[in-house]
């Protein structure tokens, strides 16, 4: 399965208006930033949305609030609307919508819903170990 | 019948329905499932769920041209394929040609993390996607239920099953929903109450160690269904429920007879033998010559030239065919011909859906004139009496439709054989023939009565009924003032009267000679008294003769003496003369 990278064609704060095929991608100079301790490498996180209803908005701008903070610089955000390619559905098991899928670095992890609960959403990611 | 259900003559009135092509399953609910419409089947591990789904969607796609998207939660695309082929069902075949996609929908709960709002958005996609690619009218999701294991929210997951019973009816596809039986609900988690146009049960129950599949219609909107619990098989060539109540007599009948291979048989039913597919019954209890009868029928059908195919439940082929040699008959050479085949199976392998199944499979690929099956009541055992009743109808209802000559023995266990609960069972029987056993002088001795044969003049007489290393024959019982004498006081009772008859002509003769003796005697006593007159009358003769002489002489001595005193002269003269002639004779 191949997904286009496309430059991001929206402004960093993340109000897009329309998510479809946008791939957001931030690389900033290493140096710079204070990457987290147990991140090695560049994050790829999918988020399957469907067009642009509020849930989907929300999910992607709390994901790049989330990624902004907690691994700047080394993550790449791939959004997918199924409404346009639902034949993706079916790779990374989509049931719900939105969905985060943690591709890299393995092992894959899933994350459902509009992520507002921040917590769980770390959680899930790996980004801090449960309670 | 696809066109005659898929597109009824006023809709308004008639519920489209769309035929499931399961065998037995269109009857049952007169057309198939509601066309357009979620059905849903629910019941316990094992019970055919998911086959009954993945028939419905292969028979779809091949009988009638309907493609399918199969939805599974449990199982991956190669385990379906691989199951189903259990049934002959080519599921990759069907992919490649575009007629079935299979979507494999797994979801960890494990790797997945909750955080805030969703929908379901992505299983419609998922769905609807597939549905396009294929133009699929048929949709199966096996088993939804999963989803309430694998999705933490069920408020969300609840909202959303309805929206998607709802989208399923907007996109106006006929879908399975398969889901777990649940304790107290039909499902587990209560799918019923989303899916309400028609819910069908299956079971799987176990009697007496034997397990039996049935399936139910619980409910059909709109439409008129069976509400009984009907067995149904998993087979080989898919599932097969079996409607009993659908059964129909209408199958065409033969005049022509065939001889039963045992001569006197066949002149006590009418001198002809059976009716070519006819059903026949021979009821005994163990050891009255059930099998040797029934080979004898396959034997002399086998030297017709036809088939037949002998359903055992007791005895190996072998051991049938050793046993046979004994009594004269040959059979290996009829089964090295391919004239007869044996089929033998404990009634105890499997449950009795699935005997019927074998046998079915059987008769249909050997196409057998003359099926036997020995015994019937083996397979009671593997089914309540009603079940039993149920298959044997449906097996004859086969055979006879099909013009096949079917021969059931049935062991009796002691008792009036009448009495017993094949009773049921010889209702459908055209032709019963009864074997018992007579015990008296220390011996067992076999007869035999035709206590029915429809349809033809038939011989009311008991029929002793002899084995020996010749194969069978028939004598007539000795019926006498003390009641059926068999076997040795039948021939003891023929002795005795040869021995009276002989007696009687001894007597006879020694009377005869009795009476020439005194005949013989009468004469010689009629010849003494004979001889003895004779006797006197010569005495008589003499002594009258003597007077005669002494009265001349007296005469001559009193004319001498007149003569000499000058009495008479005249006189003296002619007493002269008669002295003289009486001298001369």
């Amino acid at each position: 399965m191949k997904i286009k990278t496309v430059k991001p064609p929206m402004s960093a704060n993340g109000n897009a208006s329309s998510l479809a095929g946008v791939v957001v991608r931030r690389t900033v100079k290493r140096a710079k930033v204070r990457a987290p301790r147990f991140v090695a490498k560049l994050w790829q996180l999918r988020l399957y949305v469907t067009d642009s209803t509020p849930k989907s908005l929300t999910a992607f701008s709390n994901l790049k609030k989330l990624c902004e903070s907690q691994l700047k610089g080394c993550y790449r955000i791939t959004v997918i609307d199924l409404l346009k390619q639902p034949q993706l559905a079916k790779g990374d098991q989509i049931l719900a919508v939105p969905t985060v899928v943690r591709k890299l670095p393995k092992p894959v992890r899933t994350i459902i819903g509009n992520l507002s609960d921040i917590e769980r959403v770390l959680v899930g990611l790996d980004l801090r170990a449960a309670d | 019948m696809k066109k005659k259900v898929s597109k009824p003559t006023s809709p308004a009135t008639r519920l489209p329905k769309c035929p499931t092509g399961i065998q037995g399953l269109d009857e049952i609910t007169s057309g198939g499932l509601p066309r357009g419409r979620p059905t849903l089947v629910c019941g316990g591990a094992g019970c055919g769920k998911t086959l009954l789904a993945a028939e419905f969607l292969v028979r779809g796609a091949v009988q009638f041209d309907e493609p399918g998207v199969l939805m599974a939660f449990e199982e991956t695309e190669k385990e379906l394929t691989a199951n189903v082929a259990s049934l002959g069902f080519d599921l990759a075949g069907l992919i490649r040609r575009k007629k079935i996609v299979v979507d494999y929908v797994h979801v960890e709960r494990s790797e997945v993390q909750e955080s805030g709002e969703y929908d379901l958005e992505g299983l419609f996609i998922r769905l609807g996607h597939a549905i396009d690619f294929i133009g699929a009218k048929r949709v199966v999701l096996d088993t939804l239920e999963v989803l309430f294991a694998s999705l933490p929210n069920e408020a969300i997951l609840r909202a959303e099953l309805r929206r998607l019973f709802r989208w399923l009816k907007e996109k106006g596809v006929t879908a399975v929903i398969t889901a777990e039986r649940g304790r107290e609900s039909l499902t587990r988690h209560g799918l019923e109450e989303y899916v309400s146009d028609c819910v069908i049960l299956l079971d799987h129950r176990v009697n007496d160690q034997i397990a039996t599949r049935h399936l139910r219609v619980v409910k059909y909107r709109g439409s008129l269904h069976g509400t009984n619990e009907f067995p149904f098989l998993i087979a080989e060539d898919g599932i097969s429920v079996l409607p009993i109540t659908s059964l129909a007599l209408n199958h065409k009948v033969s005049a022509g007879r065939i001889a039963t291979g045992i001569h006197r048989l066949d002149a006590m039913l009418g001198g002809r033998g059976f009716f070519r597919g006819s059903s026949i019954l021979i009821t005994g209890t163990s050891g009255t010559g059930k099998t040797i009868i029934a080979s004898n029928f396959a034997q002399a059908a086998c030297r017709r030239g036809e088939r037949v195919l002998f359903f055992s439940f007791e005895e190996s082929p072998n051991q049938i065919i050793r046993n046979m040699h004994s009594i004269g008959l040959r059979l290996e050479p009829l089964v090295k011909k391919d004239l007869l085949r044996f089929h033998s199976a404990r009634p105890s392998l499997y449950g009795l859906e699935m005997h019927l199944a074998t046998m079915f499979r059987e008769i249909a690929t050997f196409k057998p004139h003359v099926v036997i099956i020995d015994p019937i009541t083996s397979l009671m055992d593997a089914g309540t009496d009603s079940e039993t009743k149920g298959m044997v109808t449906r097996l004859i209802d086969y055979l006879k439709a099909g013009q096949v000559t079917s021969l059931f023995t049935s062991l009796t266990l002691g008792g009036h054989a009448l009495a017993q609960s094949e009773s049921a069972m010889s209702s459908l029987m055209d032709a019963w023939i009864l074997l018992q056993d007579f015990e008296g002088n220390g011996e067992r001795n076999r007869v035999l009565y035709v206590l029915k044969a429809r349809g033809m003049a038939h011989s009311n007489q008991i029929r002793e009924f002899l084995i020996s290393d010749w194969g069978i024959d028939l004598v007539d019982a000795y019926i006498g003032v003390s009641g059926v004498l068999t076997g040795s006081a039948r021939v003891a009772q023929g002795a005795l009267e040869k021995a009276a008859v002989l007696a009687t002509q001894q007597e006879a003769a020694q009377l005869k000679r009795e009476v020439e003796r005194k005949r013989k005697a009468l004469d010689r006593q009629i010849s003494d008294l004979r001889s003895d007159y004779e006797g006197e009358a010569l005495e008589l003769r003499r002594i009258a003769e003597q007077v005669g002489t002494r009265t001349l002489v007296l005469g001559t001595e009193r004319a001498a003496s007149g003569l000499l005193r000058q009495a008479d002269t005249k006189l003296a003269a002619i007493t002269r003369n008669t002295h003289r002639n009486g001298k001369v004779s």
